[in-house]
């Protein structure tokens, strides 16, 4: 069993990273899949829906047209814990490949806002793929906003409840 | 850029300030005692430490003559809940995506990721 991976960084849980040179959120997670099925889960619409959103209640989506110079938009609803809220996304695919997804993200809460996400699925040549996910955002105020509201709550509500959850120390 | 979450991510964009924010993470130290392991000069280690100040990332107590430095924790672990809130969203995200990926693999056994998984299925 005499192995080179000692070197090799393993991603079994997401490790996220705020780019200190440009204003992007980089994420990395590995996956037991093909880059195929990984591709698949990523444009499918029923398989995407039944993943991205909240756990109880998911996503719906609204268009879904996946091919380069395509576009996409979803809604999103679920509790924060006190409030149910619902919030919906919108975007265009740029480049949409086996390997390789590049399109915009839009939050509609604040429709002038938007990142360039670049997905890439690397084949780690042992049943797994690597999923590493780089979105670039407009400033890095919005990157900063976007990593506090976590993407999924309404901004306003989300930072309220994030502040009391703060000052509770239970986050 | 006003927003103070952002003067903590600018002030740690840079190696030298993230290793001295390492470093006070042990202990204060004397603006000399921080410089000693850098090839820069006094001046550039108090550039570095004003701007870590700004962000409030940093406190020098004004009594002692040595004003060593302090690392403000509550800071710095307020940015670290933000970035691990995030993660653990994304996590969870992922999650739910391992179950689907494992759903294909059933349905899809001409292409399996996981070999041992299908193992007594094959004719």
């Amino acid at each position: 069993m005499t192995t080179m991976q000692q070197t090799e960084t393993r991603y079994p849980e997401a490790a996220i990273e705020a780019d200190a040179e440009v204003p992007a959120i980089h994420i990395w997670r590995d996956f037991q899949a093909t880059p195929a099925q990984l591709f698949r889960a990523h444009t499918d619409p029923e398989l995407f829906s039944s993943w991205v959103g909240p756990t109880d209640v998911g996503a719906d989506i609204t268009h879904w047209d996946a091919r380069d110079g395509g576009s996409w938009s979803y809604t999103a609803r679920g509790s924060d814990g006190r409030e149910d809220f619902e919030t919906s996304f919108h975007g265009c695919f740029h480049t949409v490949r086996e390997d390789r997804i590049v399109q915009t993200f839009t939050w509609d809460g604040m429709p002038d806002g938007v990142a360039l996400e670049t997905l890439t699925f690397e084949d780690l040549g042992d049943g797994r793929t690597r999923l590493h996910a780089v979105s670039l955002c407009d400033s890095f105020e919005d990157r900063d906003a976007w990593l506090r509201s976590g993407m999924e709550v309404g901004v306003n509500d989300g930072y309220a409840a994030i502040d009391r959850m703060l000052a509770e120390g239970s986050l | 850029m006003t927003d103070p979450l952002s003067r903590v991510f600018a002030a740690l964009a840079d190696p030298t300030r993230r290793d001295m924010v390492a470093r006070l993470t042990e202990a204060d130290h004397t603006v000399n005692d921080l410089a000693a392991p850098y090839d820069v000069s006094l001046q550039a280690v108090s550039k570095h430490l004003k701007v870590l100040e700004e962000a409030g990332l940093v406190t020098r107590t004004r009594e002692a003559q040595r004003r060593p430095v302090h690392l403000e924790a509550e800071v710095f672990d307020l940015m670290t809940k933000w970035i691990e809130r995030y993660r653990r969203r994304a996590e969870e995200r992922f999650t739910r995506l391992d179950a689907v990926l494992a759903r294909m693999q059933d349905e899809d056994p001409d292409n399996p990721a996981i070999p041992t998984k299908q193992e007594g299925t094959a004719s």
